[in-house]
């Protein structure tokens, strides 16, 4: 245990009676005294802040923004050249085989690309960026910064008590904002499916930002159990369980992350590794697709359950790779992957469950409506 | 009261047992959402998986503590599954069962005993 890494809220998590667990080598609260079900509702009805900074965070720069820009398109099949100034986009790093290596927010700074990639990902997604982009690229792992993320209907008003600039800022836009004297780059985005802002901040100042941020009325330290079924219920993958680096962007469904200018018979399409195989999945079609699944009975299907077309014998048509509690739902939630054929909303199944077939659908994504601010 | 190693309690009335989880097991688990128990009327053996739990986060098995019968199940926890966070050692009481051999019962732990075995 001792070999973890900790986040510059360490001390806070514990203070504030956080369960620490090892989490992609970091030791992060997994929930608080509250509890996972509570502080997810919480997130849901008030506001949230989660600790994320084990997540990366990495500067590009270059001769001119359209430099870095379209130096950065050759990594990931998403529009950056049309990236206005103090914008953030969701993003995909490919393989030759068109498989997801990572997910990520990109946003544009200046004529800098601000990158938050995964924890578990960020040394492999630091050396391919290093690999593919240096010289013409500085690629800047930022090392000295935490990352707060502040989620729920209330987040606004909360940060907004620090600086009323936050208040104007639109779901994905990117800027500084002065919180209470502390300088931070701010987007106005998350990964919950409630509207709120991803605070990234000096390591300095993160406990007394932290600290400040929960001191406001209806703001709750959360934890990274509510963390992944607000995603879940949002429709929002995890990386490692949802998309993987032998899931491509169009079986994934995130072909809506894939702009038209990228797309076949953009202008610039193709041009990122695997963009073949994307680009004839799309037009093609693909063998599988990911879903989200609603479980008829009480009983959560895990991560793994296997789907079958029928209640005795039938076909094996997919599997569960991600399936929880949703506490907003109140009842069990999933998603996964099942044969195409059988992905339209309402498609009957059925999911193995300690040995018993239990009906569940296909259904539609999200499970909770999302509620940002646009 | 008496308590196994696996977080169990037992109450034992005349040839009745009742049986759920601790206080401690409870918050352990987090927030119970599901719980699926036995049928009446099963012969069960020590170890046997005979309720199947889960909390937002993962499934745990709770194992019969020793052989016999289960006699009743408290049906109230598969609606109400919240209950074995909020009652655990009193309403949220899983099945009551008749000992094939009580002699089983006899290295169980009392109260004073297991609250130094969670230290």
């Amino acid at each position: 245990m001792s070999d973890l890494h900790q986040t510059p809220l360490y001390d806070l998590h514990l203070e504030l009676g956080g369960k620490m667990v090892p989490f992609a080598g970091y030791s992060m609260p997994v929930q608080y005294p509250m509890g996972v079900m509570k502080e997810h509702l919480h997130t849901r009805s008030h506001a949230g802040l989660f600790d994320v900074s084990h997540m990366g965070q990495v500067m590009l720069s270059g001769a001119s923004w359209e430099a870095v820009a379209a130096a950065f398109e050759r990594l990931v099949p998403m529009d950056v050249l049309g990236l206005a100034d103090g914008r953030q986009r969701y993003g995909l790093f490919t393989n030759d085989a068109g498989g997801i290596e990572d997910d990520l927010m990109f946003a544009r700074r200046g004529d800098d690309l601000f990158v938050v990639v995964n924890a578990a990902c960020k040394a492999a997604d630091i050396a391919r960026m290093k690999s593919a982009l240096e010289p013409e690229v500085t690629v800047t792992p930022i090392m000295d910064r935490a990352l707060i993320a502040v989620q729920g209907p209330g987040a606004a008003a909360a940060v907004a008590t620090l600086d009323p600039a936050a208040a104007e800022m639109r779901f994905m836009d990117f800027g500084t904002l002065g919180l209470d004297g502390i300088s931070v780059w701010a987007s106005r985005s998350g990964y919950t499916g409630e509207d709120g802002y991803e605070i990234s901040v000096s390591d300095a100042d993160a406990e007394a930002l932290a600290r400040r941020l929960l001191a406001i009325d209806g703001v709750e330290a959360i934890g990274l159990g509510a963390r992944d079924s607000l995603r879940l219920e949002a429709g929002l993958c995890l990386y490692g369980n949802d998309i993987d680096a032998q899931t491509n962007p169009i079986e994934a469904s995130l072909n809506w992350a894939i702009q038209k200018v990228r797309r076949p018979g953009g202008d610039r399409e193709g041009g990122y590794p695997g963009a073949e195989v994307v680009q004839k999945a799309f037009e093609g079609g693909v063998m599988r697709k990911r879903v989200g699944l609603a479980p008829e009975t009480r009983a959560p299907m895990r991560e793994g359950t296997q789907l079958y077309d029928a209640e005795e014998g039938g076909r094996l048509v997919g599997s569960v790779t991600s399936g929880s509690f949703g506490p907003t739902v109140g009842g069990p939630v999933a998603m996964g992957y099942v044969g195409s054929e059988y992905a339209s909303v309402d498609t009957a199944l059925w999911g193995e469950v300690r040995g018993k077939r239990l009906p569940v659908r296909v259904a539609k994504l999200p499970f909770v409506a999302a509620n940002f601010k646009r | 009261m008496i308590f196994t190693e696996e977080h169990e309690w037992l109450r034992v009335e005349g040839d009745e047992i009742t049986v759920g989880i601790t206080i401690h097991a409870a918050e352990q688990l987090g927030d119970v959402v599901f719980v699926e128990l036995p049928s009446d009327g099963v012969t069960v053996s020590k170890d046997d998986e005979v309720v199947v739990i889960e909390s937002v986060k993962a499934a745990s098995d709770i194992l019969a503590p020793i052989d016999g019968e289960i006699i009743e199940v408290n049906g109230a926890l598969t609606d109400n599954p919240g209950m074995v966070n909020d009652d655990p050692q009193g309403d949220a009481w899983f099945f009551k069962m008749k000992a094939s051999d009580p002699s089983q019962m006899d290295d169980f732990m009392d109260e004073a005993a297991y609250q130094k075995f969670i230290g």
